[in-house]
């Protein structure tokens, strides 16, 4: 079945990276949900978190693939349950809508929402959280005239990651530890490996 | 201007500075890199280098194609005859992406280029200027890896990480993109100095001893082990190791079109070609043995047939440099993560002596009734008109199996990488995952260079001399001493079998007509005739051979022969057909 990955790629920081990465989607015809590219932890290690709908075979092949590109270090594939991952939203709205009706405050109080500008003429608020979270405030928020919303991409945290520091002084050896290469033929030995 | 006399003293880091040009800083890296043949055609981007070059010719040999496709293919000739890096040069707009053909045929391929485009001037970036294409991106998907220098201090040390890019682990196609301020610019050049490590590129992926251990027990378990190899045994120079293998093992070996030579084709352990066109025995084995063992190739579609039914009675071992290639296409049982130079003779110390004959046998029974039903009328028909299959058969006979095939893409590809006898390895020349024709006219030429003391044969169907025909000029203007064969059946033969085949014989547009090709031959001053009768094949072919020069011969074989046995696409290997 398919279902809903979050890939994340750490990569040099390199002109053209981007469209080498993306191009492996659209050369197969997969849609990008969304994507973040930023400074990882490690410096000068970029982080991509790239979310898409597939089936995990799919996922675990086209991770090789990445991981194959000559500046990609390392990409990992993993469900919603396996990461945590927030949304960053901004939502602008009518001052004066607002400044009338308490519902509102009280709206923006249940949602977690803070205002990041007060103007006379409009008012920008702002929550993290997961989709239907940031969903929620905008339906909540339409009948009082939302001027504009928009969202960021996902970004995520892999729960049982170490981060990248150490992997990373691994790369740069010239003789790496095996570790580098990860195996999932090692881990699930018994199962591909039965006679 | 004055050739730099700093090759030697300066070929590494940290010595005098001397104040050079970009495009000196890209010949003089090649020089280091130890680059005797370039393969290119010059225009408005490229010209600082082609002028650089001016001063060059002393270490340099330039060869000057009739169309850049003509360049990368021969660039790609060149590397697989030789076993080293094909360079080419173009330049920006038309010039590079007419390399785009080739990227995609080496990056298939997995053949080690790297190529040097001519770009505008950076300040002109993105403003579409005069042939200015975005070179970067059109060429990103078909090429293992590629960059655009804009300053020429970063030519040194990029174009070391191009070669090292280009042939180490799983080899491939890099390009270059140097505008043209790069190439004019003056820079303070310390030297070359080699590239050997990347933190970000893994070249080959550590070899595992658990995977070693677990695919021998399974191979010394085996009761009909069967190996199958690609051009990874040739890529990774382990032919001796690989011969060790299977001999100790004693196991039955079919190659793939690219593994082909890797091994002598008339080893005792040899049973022939895989694949849609392949030997009758090793594509119903595959079906039958109990453990596969493939080596240095990656289960194409053409290879495999239809995948759900492909081996799935065999416990499949895969020995790869790539890892992303493992489980591809097949499920693997045990994967040998490695370069096969190395992880062959782990392999084999641990492996049992034996001997599979019985086994072998039901290889050789199966050769046997491919015999009786197609090879014996290919190679020694009865008809009046000849067989592509006499013409290879006879060229065997004369050659010794010593000469380079490089085919082009049809019929006549499949015919002459069915009957061709090698052996030496680097020896059968073709474009296999892209099937590209117009490849093997300007790839002899390359293979030529690659490999100057062996003779050098392109065998091509009159569709796809057709293609690039016009480097005839290139084999004119630099004496190259090609033999061209065409195998002339008057259509674009395999598209016509497959009309005939699975389309009720509706021949659409597969009827080419040709030029009377020894005329053109004669116009590029290269000798030549034709022949349409057996009688005139041996002699014809001994005086192709023993033409000083180029030669062209063309044969008029039979306009409606069919390339059998055939596995026909969706079904299995097992279902493959021998008429
Ligand atoms: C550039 C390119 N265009 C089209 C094809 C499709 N194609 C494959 S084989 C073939 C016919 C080749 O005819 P010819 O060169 O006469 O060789 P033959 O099959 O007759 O030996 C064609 C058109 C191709 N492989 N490459």
């Amino acid at each position: 079945m398919k279902q809903e990955f979050t890939i994340t790629v750490y990569t040099e920081n390199q002109v053209g990276l981007l469209n080498r990465i993306a191009i492996m989607f659209s050369r197969r015809k997969i849609n990008i949900e969304s994507l973040n590219v930023s400074p990882s932890e490690a410096e000068g290690i970029h982080r991509f978190t790239i979310v898409i709908n597939e089936f995990e075979d799919v996922v675990r092949k086209l991770c090789r693939q990445i991981e194959k590109q000559v500046e990609v270090l390392k990409a990992y594939y993993n469900t919603n349950e396996e990461i945590v991952w927030q949304e960053l939203a901004l939502y602008k709205v009518p001052t004066d809508q607002i400044a009338e009706k308490v519902k509102v405050e009280r709206l923006l109080r249940k949602y977690g929402a803070r205002a990041v500008v007060i103007r006379k003429d409009y008012t920008v608020f702002e929550t993290t959280g997961q989709r239907e979270e940031t969903e929620a405030l905008i339906n909540a928020l339409a009948p009082y005239g939302l001027i504009e919303f928009v969202r960021s991409a996902r970004v995520a945290i892999i729960k049982s990651s170490n981060g990248f520091h150490e992997k990373l002084k691994e790369f740069e050896e010239r003789e790496p530890g095996e570790e580098v290469i990860e195996n999932e033929f090692l881990d699930k030995q018994q199962e591909v490996f039965s006679m | 201007m004055q050739t730099l006399e700093i090759t030697k003293e300066n070929t590494s880091a940290s010595k005098e500075p001397v104040t050079i040009t970009g495009s000196q800083a890209v010949l003089e890296a090649f020089i280091a890199e130890g680059v005797k043949t370039v393969f290119g055609y010059p225009g408005g981007a490229i010209m600082p280098i082609y002028d650089a070059l001016y001063d060059y010719t002393d270490k340099l040999d330039h060869i000057l194609v009739r169309h850049e496709q003509g360049a990368i293919h021969a660039a790609q000739g060149f590397a697989r005859s030789s076993g080293k890096t094909g360079i080419v040069f173009a330049t920006s707009g038309p010039g590079a992406t007419n390399l785009v053909t080739g990227l995609a045929d080496a990056m298939i391929d997995s053949t080690p280029l790297v190529c040097i485009t001519g770009q505008v001037f950076a300040h002109l970036l993105g403003t579409d200027a005069f042939q200015e294409t975005d070179v970067i991106n059109i060429t990103t998907p078909v090429t293992k890896w590629n960059y655009q220098i804009t300053d020429a201090n970063e030519i040194p040390h990029v174009l070391a990480k191009a070669f090292y890019i280009a042939k180490t682990g799983r080899p491939g196609p890099v390009l270059i993109d140097i505008t043209k301020n790069a190439q004019l610019q003056k820079i303070e050049y310390t030297g070359y100095e080699k590239c050997n490590h990347i933190r970000s590129y893994r070249p080959k992926p550590i070899v595992r001893k658990e995977y070693i251990e677990q695919a021998a027990q399974l191979i010394n378990e085996a009761q009909k082990p069967f190996v199958i190899f690609g051009q990874g045994v040739i890529l990774g120079r382990a032919e001796k190791e690989f011969k060790a293998f299977i001999e100790k093992g004693g196991f039955p070996a079919a190659w793939t079109i690219l593994g082909m030579s890797a091994i002598d084709t008339d080893h005792p352990l040899a049973v022939g070609m895989l694949g849609m066109h392949g030997n009758y025995a090793p594509n119903v084995l595959t079906n039958e043995c109990d453990v596969l063992i493939a080596v240095g190739m990656r289960f194409d579609d053409r290879v495999t047939g239809r995948l759900d039914k492909y081996a799935k009675q065999a416990k499949i071992i895969h020995l790869d440099i790539d890892p992303s290639e493992i489980d591809k296409n097949v499920k693997t049982t045990v994967p040998v993560w490695g370069d096969c130079k190395e992880t062959l003779p782990q392999l084999m110390q641990l492996i049992q002596p034996k001997d599979h004959s019985a086994w072998l046998q039901e290889f050789r029974a199966l050769e046997a009734k491919e015999v009786e039903a197609v090879i014996q009328e290919e190679l020694n028909p009865i008809s009046e008109v000849m067989t592509m299959g006499e013409v290879i058969k006879t060229l065997n006979d004369l050659t010794n199996g010593e000469a380079i095939i490089v085919t082009d893409v049809g019929q006549h590809q499949m015919v002459a990488c069915r009957y061709a006898k090698f052996n030496q390895s680097k020896s059968n020349i073709t474009s296999g995952g892209l099937g590209t024709m117009g490849f093997a006219l300007p790839a002899a030429i390359g293979a030529k260079y690659g490999a100057p003391n062996r003779t050098v044969v392109a065998v091509i169907g009159d569709g796809g001399f057709q293609m690039t025909l016009q480097e005839l000029g290139t084999i004119m203007q630099f004496d190259v001493p090609v033999k061209i064969i065409i195998l002339n059946n008057q259509f674009l033969g395999m598209v016509r079998q497959w009309q005939q085949l699975f389309h009720d014989k509706r021949y659409s547009f597969v009827n080419i007509t040709s030029p009377d090709f020894v005329q053109v031959a004669k116009g590029y001053h290269i000798d030549g005739q034709s022949i349409s009768k057996r009688e005139q094949l041996k002699d014809a072919l001994q005086t192709m051979l023993n033409h000083a020069g180029s030669y062209l011969l063309e044969v008029m074989v039979g306009k409606e022969n069919n390339v059998f046995p055939m596995v026909p696409q969706g079904c299995s290997v097992s279902e493959i057909r021998l008429k």
